[in-house]
């Protein structure tokens, strides 16, 4: 005779899932997603090329131009790129999202007691490695071409400034991840947000020198505020209310978005 | 494990009669297509449940809505006495579900993918991995553990499949189509994993379009078709309501032919036939007659060779019940 099994009427569970249980599972489903990486590190591509080739092309494309030298846009570009690089990671979270929603293993997932947000929160928490090599990319190549910090400090706040500003905008792309259709459109409209967003801001050009109407545009684009606050801390090693400002906003984007894209998972559920 | 220290033991008898499944006027609806229309099932524990019909039935959608991924558009599901709709969290820890295609990931190996499904379910990492290995040593998958999904055949994959549904072992298993497109050998093998479950205190909801492993398998079978429940008791039930026993009786001796058929006529008040030279068949409806039968041969001393009943079989069941012999043809048909 077999052990026998706690007879599933004597059982006494609860209708919920502890905050505990919640992070064990979010932590389960990053280990899963790191695990994924390292069996395609093709998914590191943005994050590993592009850094270096951004860098490179748009300090000796500009340089002169905008700056006058190469080593004068060092202090405009460097914070600009970081930024640019981690939102354009922040981009592949809904790509990802979606793929992954289709597959399988997200039936089983769901049949399963755990934390409906895990298998959200965990690929979300995995990209934070992705941002840290795209951010560590960033400066060492800004550091090869010539560019220093004031100090080491506002450089590193700097960096994770623009690391957890990334997180809260993916939840954007997340959103898209979960309410599209395919991985292609996705893709699309992602990109189509992304650009505007990337160039129309203070992230490669300083701000004076724009037309007014895009000037206003620039001021309200939230990253605006991270690259000026990034440089802030690159350049002169302080915080200022451009740090606060990316913070609060970039917290209201997770507020806002997280629970919609939660909402939007589990309908498709 | 965090998942079982949870448990506690209640008074045992006071409970005893809960059923494993109780569905009421279940539906639901996609679009205009009435994919469940008001489904009643009783599935008591620790018994074999086989969900039986074809293609587009509905078995799947019912499962669906019995393990919380799908919403009832209509009737109330009570799993071990707990709503599908408003415990979902209670009715997740009491089932686990094996779909169709493989819920596993492509991307990763077998140990893998088992050790972040014990993960999930509370287990610690030394418990995970123990679990893991001991799962792939008893499906035969121990020497593929470290391969990646990519490489796996359809059958280890459903054998990964339902490993990964064992981690803890659930009181109330489903197994969407457990068998579909497996090799006999491997059928064999999950029929006796399934077996094993219920032995140890698991009651199992299978869908399945074969009706011999409805018939081989299940204590209970639900004739479903066009998102109804058309029939439903166990194997035996099924088959009598359909049809009566065939009497067979093969003659020793072809000159007895005549006087054989008389007497059987005359016992059983009935038409017998005569397929074969020496075989005599008259359909039953009392198998007490049997004796008297058998007492009145021996008296006009006509030796008889065998004798046997023959059930009718679940397939003339499910013909006769979902008048449909294209499906048939196509899916319901023993493999």
């Amino acid at each position: 005779m077999t052990a026998q099994i706690v007879p599933g009427a004597q059982r006494r569970l609860k209708n919920s899932v502890s905050l505990r249980m919640t992070i064990s599972n979010s932590l389960t489903m990053a280990y899963r997603n790191l695990l994924m990486i390292r069996r395609t590190p093709q998914q590191l591509f943005d994050v590993t090329i592009q850094p270096i080739l951004f860098t490179l092309m748009f300090v000796y494309l500009f340089g002169g131009a905008i700056s006058g030298s190469v080593s004068g846009y060092l202090p405009i570009i460097i914070p600009g790129i970081l930024a640019q690089t981690a939102l354009t990671a922040s981009m592949a979270t809904g790509v990802q999202l979606r793929e992954d929603m289709d597959k399988g293993v997200f039936y089983r997932f769901k049949s399963m007691p755990i934390a409906r947000i895990a298998p959200l929160t965990g690929p979300l928490l995995a990209d934070l490695v992705r941002y840290a090599i795209a951010t560590s990319l960033c400066f060492v190549m800004g550091y090869l071409l010539g560019f220093r910090w004031e100090s080491l400090g506002g450089a590193v706040l700097g960096g994770v400034l623009v690391v957890f500003c990334s997180w809260c905008i993916s939840w954007i792309f997340a959103l898209l991840g979960a309410v599209l259709k395919t991985a292609q459109t996705v893709q699309g409209i992602s990109a189509s947000i992304l650009f505007p967003l990337g160039f129309l801001s203070g992230a490669f050009v300083p701000t004076s020198t724009l037309p007014s109407w895009l000037r206003d545009f620039v001021n309200v684009n939230p990253l605006t505020y991270i690259v000026s606050a990034t440089r802030q801390l690159f350049n002169q090693g302080t915080i200022g209310n451009d740090f606060w400002l990316s913070i609060i906003v970039s917290t209201a984007v997770v507020l806002i978005f997280a629970p919609l894209t939660l909402r939007a998972y589990m309908r498709k559920a | 494990m965090a998942q079982q220290s949870e448990v506690q033991v209640a008074n045992p008898s006071a409970e005893e009669n809960i059923l494993a499944i109780e569905a009421r006027g279940l539906v639901k609806v996609f679009g205009d297509n009435r994919a469940v229309d008001g489904v009643d099932l009783s599935i008591p524990s620790g018994c074999i449940y086989a969900l039986l019909g074809p293609n587009g039935a509905g078995k799947t959608t019912i499962i669906n809505m019995l393990t919380t991924l799908l919403r009832p558009d209509g009737g109330t599901a009570k799993v071990f006495g707990h709503d599908v709709v408003h415990e979902t969290q209670v009715v997740r820890q009491l089932i686990s579900l094996t779909g169709q295609s493989a819920a596993v990931d492509e991307k990763l190996s077998a140990s893998e993918n088992l050790t972040i499904f014990a993960l999930l379910l509370g287990l610690s990492r030394s418990e995970a991995r123990k679990r893991t290995a001991d799962l792939l040593e008893e499906f035969g998958l121990a020497d593929a553990a470290k391969r990646t999904l990519d490489k796996f055949s359809g059958g280890m994959r459903r054998k990964l499949d339902l490993a990964s549904s064992l981690i803890v072992q659930a009181p109330l298993i489903f197994l969407d189509e457990p068998t579909t497109g497996l090799d006999p050998r491997t059928r064999i093998q999950m029929w006796e994993s399934i077996r094993r479950l219920v032995s140890s205190g698991s009651t199992i909801v299978l869908t399945t379009q074969y009706l011999d492993e409805a018939d081989q398998l299940a204590d209970r079978i639900a004739v479903v078709d066009h998102g109804r429940v058309v029939a439903e008791g166990t194997p035996r039930e099924l088959k009598a309501a359909v049809g009566k026993a065939m009497l067979h009786l093969q003659l020793a001796d072809e000159k007895d032919t005549a006087d054989a058929i008389r007497i059987t006529q005359t016992v059983l008040n009935v038409k017998a036939s005569l397929p074969e030279p020496t075989l005599v068949t008259a359909p039953m409806a009392d198998p007490e007659r049997v004796t008297d039968l058998l007492l009145a041969l021996r008296e006009a001393k006509i030796q008889l060779a065998t004798v046997s009943m023959q059930e009718p079989t679940l397939d003339e069941v499910f013909l006769a019940l979902t008048g449909d012999g294209k499906q048939a043809e196509k899916g319901a048909v023993t493999p």
